[in-house]
C-alpha cells in the first residue's frame, strides 16, 4: 500500500467499489467503481440528481449494504470480509445513522428511542438513562424526552433521532436527506445542529442531500453522477 | 441484555394489546379446554371410587360366565345358578354374613291411571342386608310369603312418587305383567348413583314370586355377598372361588364358569370408563393446543411483517441478527404462555363449576396444570421460531426502505 507512506490513513476508503443491482437486461449499476478517502473529522456532503448513487454510497459506507465489488476500509478494517453480525457490531460502536423518515420507533418515547443502541451496547439501566438524557439534552430536547414521536413536530423528531445517532457516541454521523421533510427553518436549525457537533466535538460528518443550500454547511462536496464521482472539493469551490 | 428482551417484549405485547389478546385466545381455550376436562374427569373417577367404596367394601358379586365385561345377557348359553347353590355356599362359608340369590327384568308397573317401566328385582330378605337396603315404611317379606311366591312386593322412592304421589302406597295393589301384588313396604331412597341412574326405580318381589310369574324359569342372574364385618374380603373372596368351584363341580385344570368382582374390582372397571372418557375429550382439547399455537405463529409472521422498519432500526443502531431472533422468540414464548396462565385460570374455573354442576369433587392435578403451562411455553418456542428466523435475517438496508 503505497498511501500508507505518505499521508495517515483516511477513516473511510473506498476503493474501486461497486454495486450492481439486479442481473441482466434489469442490471442496475447504483456505484460504478467509486474511490473515496474521509478523514476522521470531515464534514462531507454528497450530492448529485436522483439515481445518481448517493444514498447507496452512504449506505455502503454505514455497513448497511454491502458492495458487489471493491474494497472498503473503514478505521483500517477491510468491512467487505465481515459477516452480518460484525458489520452489526462495527455500526453499534462505530456508527449513528440520521434519516430522512426520522425512522424513530412508534409509542416509544422519545427518551427510550435514545437509549435504544445503548441497550444493544449492553449498557446498565442507570447509565443509559443519563447518557440517553444527556444526548437529549444536546439537541435541546430534554424538556420532551417522555414524548412519543407522534407528539413531536418533524424538527423535533429530527432531533431526537441526532440524539440517538449521538448517543452510541459514534466516530461517524451518516445523515440521509436530515432536512428532506423539514421546512426551511428548521432544516437551517438541524444542520446548525450537526455543524456544531462537526466543529466541538470532532464528530465525522457524512451527509447525502439534494439541496444546496443545506450542503452549504458543509465543508467539503461530493458531486456524483451515474454511480460516479464527477467534482470532489470544498464547498464553496464545487458547490 | 436478557431481562431488558423480557422487558421489550412486554412493552411490544401490551402495545397491541387487543392484538395480542386474541392471539393468545387460542392457547387460553386449548389449555383451559384441557385442564377442565382433566379437573372434571378426575373427580368423576373420584366419585365413581367413593361411591363404590360406600357400597360396602365387604360387598362381592358372583356372576354366572368368565369375564365381566364379555358377559352377554343374563340367560343366554351360560351354565346359570340356581337358588340352591346360593344357600350351599352361604352354607358352607362363614366369611359369608349372607349371601343373597338375585335375577332382574324389566317391567311396566301399572296403578290405577299411572304406569312405569322399572326394574323388577326378585330376591329374599337377605338381599336388604347385602345390598344394604332400609326400610322407610310397612316391613319386608315374611317367611310364607317368600316360601310360597306371595304376590307381594317392596317399591323403591322413585315408584312411589312417580305411581302414588302424595298417597300412601302401603297396602295398594300394583300391577306387573299379570301380577298383580300388594305392596308392604317402602325403601329408604339412596338416591342418584354417579352415572345418574337412579338406585330408587325398582320394585322388588319374592324371588320364588319372580321366577313363576315373571321369568318363567328358575334361573337366578346373580349372588351379591355381604362378607362378615372384620373379615379380610379378599380372603373370602378366594374363598367363594374354591366353593363355587366346587359347588358347580369345576374339575382340575378347569376354568372357572363364573366370576366373583369385589367393589374394588368394580371400582377400578368403573374409573377405567371415565379414564377412557377424560383421555379422549382431553386429546380433542389438545387439538385446539395446536390450533392455538398456529394462530400465535400467523401473528407473529404479520407481525415480522409490520415491523419490519422497527427490525431495520434495529438493526441499523447495532442490533445483531441473534438479538432480534432473541426479541421475536421472547416475545412468542411471553405472549403463549400468557395465555397458558389466563388458560389455566379459566381451566381451574370452569373445572369448579362443571364439578359442582355434576357434584363431583373438584380435584385439580397439579402435574396437568404443569404440563400445560410447560406445553404452552413450547408452542411458544415452536412457533415464534420460524418467525424470529425471518426478521433476523432480514438485510438491514431492506428492512429499512420497506414501508
Amino acid at each position: 500500500m503505497a498511501d500508507r507512506a505518505d499521508r495517515p490513513r483516511a477513516l473511510i476508503q473506498l476503493r474501486d467499489i461497486s454495486r450492481v443491482y439486479g442481473v441482466g437486461e434489469a442490471e442496475v449499476r447504483a456505484l460504478d467503481q467509486v474511490n473515496l478517502d474521509i478523514d476522521k473529522g470531515e464534514f462531507v456532503a454528497i450530492m448529485g440528481p436522483s439515481g445518481s448513487g448517493k444514498s447507496t454510497a452512504l449506505n455502503v459506507i454505514g455497513c448497511l449494504d454491502v458492495p458487489t465489488a471493491g474494497h472498503y476500509m473503514f478505521n483500517g478494517v477491510e468491512v467487505a470480509h465481515l459477516t452480518p453480525d460484525q458489520r452489526a457490531l462495527l455500526r453499534r460502536n462505530y456508527l449513528g445513522f440520521i434519516f430522512q423518515g426520522y425512522n424513530l420507533l412508534a409509542r416509544t418515547s422519545a427518551l427510550q428511542n435514545v437509549e435504544l443502541p445503548l441497550i444493544y451496547k449492553g449498557m446498565g439501566r442507570t447509565e443509559r438513562h443519563a447518557a440517553a438524557t444527556n444526548a437529549l439534552a444536546k439537541v435541546g430536547l430534554a424538556h420532551r424526552a417522555h414524548h412519543d414521536p407522534s407528539e413531536l413536530s418533524g424538527g423535533q423528531q429530527q432531533r431526537v433521532a441526532i440524539a440517538r445517532a449521538l448517543a452510541g457516541n459514534p466516530e461517524v454521523i451518516l445523515a440521509d436527506e436530515p432536512t428532506g421533510n423539514l421546512d426551511t427553518k428548521l432544516s437551517a436549525e438541524i444542520m446548525e445542529v450537526l455543524q456544531a457537533l462537526n466543529h466541538d466535538e470532532g464528530l465525522t460528518i457524512v451527509m447525502v442531500t439534494h439541496e444546496t443550500q443545506m450542503a452549504k454547511f458543509a465543508r467539503r462536496l461530493i458531486w456524483m453522477v451515474d454511480g460516479r464521482i464527477e467534482r470532489d472539493g470544498l464547498t464553496a469551490t464545487v458547490a | 441484555m436478557f431481562l431488558e428482551t423480557i422487558r421489550l417484549a412486554v412493552q411490544a405485547i401490551f402495545r397491541n394489546a387487543l392484538r395480542s389478546f386474541l392471539t393468545v385466545l387460542g392457547i387460553v381455550i386449548g389449555v383451559g379446554a384441557v385442564i377442565a376436562m382433566v379437573t372434571v374427569g378426575q373427580g368423576s373417577t373420584a366419585q365413581v371410587t367413593a361411591d363404590v367404596e360406600k357400597l360396602g367394601t365387604n360387598m362381592l358379586m358372583v356372576l354366572p360366565g368368565q369375564d365381566a365385561m364379555e358377559r352377554g345377557p343374563a340367560g343366554t348359553s351360560m351354565h346359570l345358578f340356581t337358588i340352591r347353590m346360593n344357600d350351599l355356599m352361604e352354607e358352607q362359608l362363614s366369611v359369608i354374613d349372607v349371601s343373597a340369590p338375585m335375577s332382574m327384568g324389566r317391567a311396566r308397573a301399572v296403578f290405577g291411571n299411572e304406569n312405569r317401566r322399572t326394574d323388577i328385582v326378585g330376591t329374599d330378605n337377605r338381599y336388604f342386608t347385602a345390598a344394604q337396603w332400609d326400610i322407610a315404611r310397612g316391613r319386608i317379606f315374611d317367611v310364607t310369603e317368600l316360601q310360597a311366591g306371595k304376590p307381594v312386593c317392596v317399591i323403591g322412592e322413585t315408584v312411589r312418587k312417580d305411581l302414588f304421589g302424595t298417597s300412601d302406597p302401603i297396602g295398594e295393589e300394583l300391577r306387573i305383567q299379570s301380577l298383580s301384588c300388594e305392596i308392604i313396604g317402602l325403601l329408604k331412597s339412596k338416591g342418584a348413583s354417579t352415572f345418574g341412574s337412579d338406585q330408587d326405580d325398582f320394585v322388588i318381589i319374592p324371588i320364588r314370586t319372580f321366577h313363576r310369574r315373571i321369568a318363567g324359569n328358575t334361573d337366578v342372574a346373580m349372588f351379591i355377598v355381604s362378607v362378615r364385618d372384620g373379615a379380610d374380603t379378599e380372603r373370602a373372596k378366594t374363598d367363594v372361588e374354591a366353593v363355587m368351584r366346587d359347588i358347580r363341580r369345576i374339575g382340575r385344570g378347569e376354568e372357572d364358569d363364573f366370576t366373583v368382582m369385589d367393589m374394588k374390582q368394580l371400582a377400578t372397571m368403573l374409573s377405567g370408563i371415565t379414564g377412557v372418557l377424560t383421555g379422549l375429550l382431553s386429546a380433542v382439547a389438545a387439538v385446539s393446543l395446536l390450533v392455538g399455537g398456529i394462530g400465535i405463529m400467523n401473528i407473529m409472521l404479520v407481525s415480522v411483517t409490520e415491523r419490519t422498519r422497527e427490525i431495520g432500526i434495529r438493526l441499523a443502531v447495532g442490533a445483531q441478527a441473534r438479538q432480534v431472533l432473541l426479541q421475536f422468540l421472547v416475545e412468542a414464548i411471553i405472549l403463549s404462555l400468557f395465555g397458558g396462565l389466563i388458560g389455566i385460570v379459566v381451566g381451574l374455573g370452569v373445572g369448579l363449576l362443571g364439578a359442582n354442576m355434576l357434584s363431583v369433587p373438584f380435584s385439580p392435578d397439579p402435574q396437568i396444570v404443569l404440563l400445560a403451562f410447560a406445553f404452552s411455553a413450547a408452542v411458544g418456542v415452536v412457533f415464534g421460531y420460524f418467525p424470529a428466523r425471518r426478521a433476523a435475517r432480514m438485510n438491514p438496508i431492506d428492512a429499512l426502505r420497506r414501508e
